[in-house]
């Protein structure tokens, strides 16, 4: 009849323009149609989403990762112990600090080093700066896949006063390679606290008018507001970590269950939300970054002085490197650390990174290169959650619930 | 009948012959490769960590909107690849569909040191070099290069086009290259 | 059983209870330097009943799932991260260890027990060649379809490294 010719002249023209594979029929007689949502698309970051629609409502999602995996704990079973900290900076390039600091306390629980004071806080101090521009990152993402360009502006534009602080502590922009077994490689310069509370104070100026034009906006709430809810109790099962757990009523979180470096002598507080929507997951991420502001302001006071690398170490210095030590507070790496040999066994650490729990687990046989090493970062963790909680809601809300989610596919790719 | 076919058959190629030669000459394509120059647009296509610098590029500290590149959505009506950090083998696929998909005149930024020649993870067993899959235009090393550096490599692609310019033969030579090129 | 004394008192009550709960279970316990993770090795025939007795006892959530290879031993083995979300029992890791022949590496899927155990399982599958009987979905993940059924993080399956005098094929 007339009305199935139409039909499929129709559909044809669909199938081509969006590359739409019919896939099955249903018992009631719905079709359903399966959306490629690749790579080469603004709202899809790295890894592409294969989504099974009825209408408009989505009902069965299906990641596709694996677009940036760079097999990384391969290899580390080929080089040396120390040439593993730059390869497990890249995963997660936007808090690249809190990484390294994991892998380096397993080796340092595996060797048995101690670190002195002062490293312990200067290494702090680093991770909160990188904590703060990992979450404005986050927000600027939310924001661009709601539509709010501006967010995504300012949100870059505050991120470059952090990456400046970090530029002055260490000399490089994002990938620092500070910390080494046993302690940091450069000690803090004269003006440094200046300039760190100088930085602290615009970024609160600014979360104030962040909460103008993003918290309160009225398309935002619409947009956030009762989208993507995680209850509690499948936020357990699931094993979900970092903000998004936080926003669903259980407050974990490694620094306060299992502390490490200063953090056990520093206050502060975690901040809990109960509603587990959108809405909650982003407010989540601008109240800790008022939490890290506290902190450092805590460690820039507390910051006692003494040695930044321990003596273990630099025992092994030459009379070249001693003096450099004594004169620039800067330290080279003696020849022998590139072919440590830890004796025999296995250590784990874990720690907070901005997007959740990372957790490093090094197993050694005695030899230069470590036997296996595995590493499991927060959003490979969190990758179930486009399985489980993305079916039933419509595509519209499909960008703003991975917006909220910040997800970030090279690290969990690895 | 017959005539008149031929007739308006040799109006027809003689009229594309004489905008052909008109594009060759000085004043037409010196307009021309003002615009291309001043009109690199790339595509949406985020293949690996350097990424998070090229963001920061487009913000506003190292506004690189102000030499008229802009990121846009589809790659039908962009002209330009950025291909920033390491190729993986499912990555590579795409970026190969993406190029075909593009319109000529179209360029190529290798961005970072994993996109010449691997970089840290040069011998892992799931990546492949840039230039192997695509011909490349600029490259950029930096480990990931500074905002700065990627706001010269536009410069720099903007001089080359207009010194030695996109005339027919290069494209010729382009697709030359292309077809020899073992996937 | 190993009879472990800790300096922490809470970590001694949750080993009198493990050693209560899992005695004919598991083969052996024993606790790390900083007293903060917990190894437990077990059976493979066993391992579901272990499982089940530590969701009663709290640990909720899987967090790491993989495997080690040993050629020498002819043995793979996998590797548990279990911890938990309950204030009582959050500080401790516990890591379960269990021994799987090299040839035909077969283990019961742990996605009926721990559902955030399903990714974890279908990356070890790919890169292990371990098969999880009962998972609902197991195929590759993160790698092409090049790559499928080469298992790469064998230790036979080589890469090119850098060594002195010595030339490596890639692994085309």
């Amino acid at each position: 009849m007339e009305v199935s010719g139409s039909q499929d002249i129709t559909q044809e023209l669909a199938r081509e323009i969006f590359r739409v594979v019919e896939t099955g029929v249903k018992e009631e007689g719905e079709r359903l149609i399966e959306l490629q949502i690749g790579p080469t698309h603004p709202g899809s970051g790295h890894m592409r989403i294969l989504a099974w629609v009825d209408g408009d409502v989505i009902v069965r999602c299906d990641p596709d990762i694996g677009f940036v995996h760079r097999t990384i704990e391969k290899l580390s079973e080929n080089r040396a112990y120390i040439k593993t900290i730059p390869l497990v900076e890249r995963p997660s390039l936007l808090d690249t600090t809190p990484m390294t600091i994991g892998y380096v306390n397993a080796l340092e629980k595996l060797m048995g080093i101690d670190v002195p004071p002062r490293a312990k806080y200067l290494r702090t101090i680093l991770a909160e700066i990188t904590r703060i521009a990992s979450h404005l990152y986050g927000i600027g993402i939310l924001a661009i896949f709601l539509g709010h360009s501006t967010g995504f502006m300012w949100a870059f534009g505050d991120r470059e006063v952090m990456i400046e602080l970090a530029t002055m502590l260490t000399g490089a922009r994002i990938t620092y390679a500070y910390v080494i077994p046993g302690g940091v490689r450069r000690d803090m310069p004269q003006n440094f606290p200046d300039a760190v509370e100088k930085g602290l104070k615009y970024i609160e100026k600014r979360l104030r008018d962040w909460e103008k034009i993003f918290l309160n906006n009225p398309v935002v709430e619409r947009r956030l507001r009762d989208v993507g809810i995680l209850k509690p109790n499948i936020a357990r099962i699931l094993g979900v970590t970092g903000p998004n757990v936080r926003a669903s009523g259980i407050d974990y979180d490694v620094r306060m269950v299992e502390p490490y470096e200063a953090y056990d002598e520093i206050d502060f507080m975690i901040p809990v939300a109960e509603e587990g929507d959108g809405y909650a997951r982003g407010l989540i991420r601008f109240k800790e970054i008022e939490q890290s502001i506290n902190i450092i302001r805590q460690a820039i006071r507390k910051i006692p002085s003494g040695e930044i690398i321990s003596p273990q170490i630099s025992r092994l210095f030459n009379p070249l490197m001693k003096k450099i030590y004594a004169e620039q507070r800067r330290v080279k790496l003696p020849s022998l650390m590139a072919t440590l040999k830890p004796p025999k066994g296995e250590a784990m650490a874990r720690v907070e990174a901005g997007r959740g729990e990372a957790l490093f687990h090094i197993v050694s046989d005695g030899s230069t290169n470590p036997y296996r090493f595995r590493f499991i970062t927060p959003s490979f963790r969190n990758v179930i959650l486009f399985k489980y909680l993305i079916p039933g809601h419509r595509i519209a809300d499909l960008p703003a619930i991975y917006g909220s989610l910040d997800y970030f596919p090279p690290e969990a790719d690895r | 009948m017959e005539r008149g076919v031929v007739f308006i058959g040799e109006i027809d190629v003689f009229i594309k012959r004489l905008i052909r030669s008109l594009m060759e000459k000085k004043p037409v394509k010196d307009i021309l490769e003002w615009a291309i120059s001043y009109s690199l647009w790339p595509v949406h296509l985020m293949t690996s960590c350097c990424g998070v610098e090229l963001a920061g590029a487009y913000s506003p500290r190292y506004d690189l909107e102000r030499y008229g590149s802009l990121p846009f959505v589809s790659p039908r009506q962009t002209n330009l690849i950025i291909i920033e950090g390491t190729l993986t083998l499912k990555m590579a696929k795409v970026a190969r569909i993406t190029w075909e998909q593009m319109a000529d005149p179209k360029f190529v930024i290798a961005m970072g040191a994993c996109a010449i020649d691997g970089g840290l993870f040069w011998n892992s067993y799931n990546i492949v070099r840039a230039n192997e899959v695509i011909p490349v235009d600029v490259y950029i090393p930096g480990c990931p290069p500074r905002p700065e550096a990627l706001a010269r490599a536009i410069l720099m692609l903007q001089e080359k086009i207009r010194s030695v310019g996109v005339s027919r033969e290069d494209l010729e030579i382009l697709r030359r290259y292309v077809k020899n090129q073992v996937r | 059983m190993s009879q472990v004394v800790a300096k922490d008192p809470d970590l001694n009550n949750l080993l009198s209870i493990f050693n209560e709960e899992l005695k004919d279970l598991a083969t052996k316990i024993y606790i790390d330097k900083t007293e903060r993770v917990i190894y437990i090795e077990v059976t493979r025939e066993k391992i579901m009943d272990l499982a089940k007795k530590l969701l009663h006892l709290g640990f909720d959530h899987v967090k790491s799932l993989s495997a080690v290879d040993y050629p020498q031993e002819k043995k793979i083995e996998l590797m548990v991260h279990i911890g938990s979300y309950l204030r009582v029992v959050r500080k401790y890791t516990v890591v379960i260890k269990s021994a799987l022949e090299r040839d035909n590496p077969r283990v019961s899927s742990l996605t009926s027990i721990w559902p955030s155990a399903e990714f974890h399982e279908r990356e070890t599958w790919e890169m292990f060649g371990v098969y999880f009987e009962g998972h609902p979905d197991l195929r590759r993940l993160l790698l092409p379809e090049e790559l499928e059924g080469r298992w790469p993080m064998r230790k036979d399956f080589r890469i090119i490294t850098r060594k002195a005098g010595e030339a490596e094929t890639p692994w085309k």
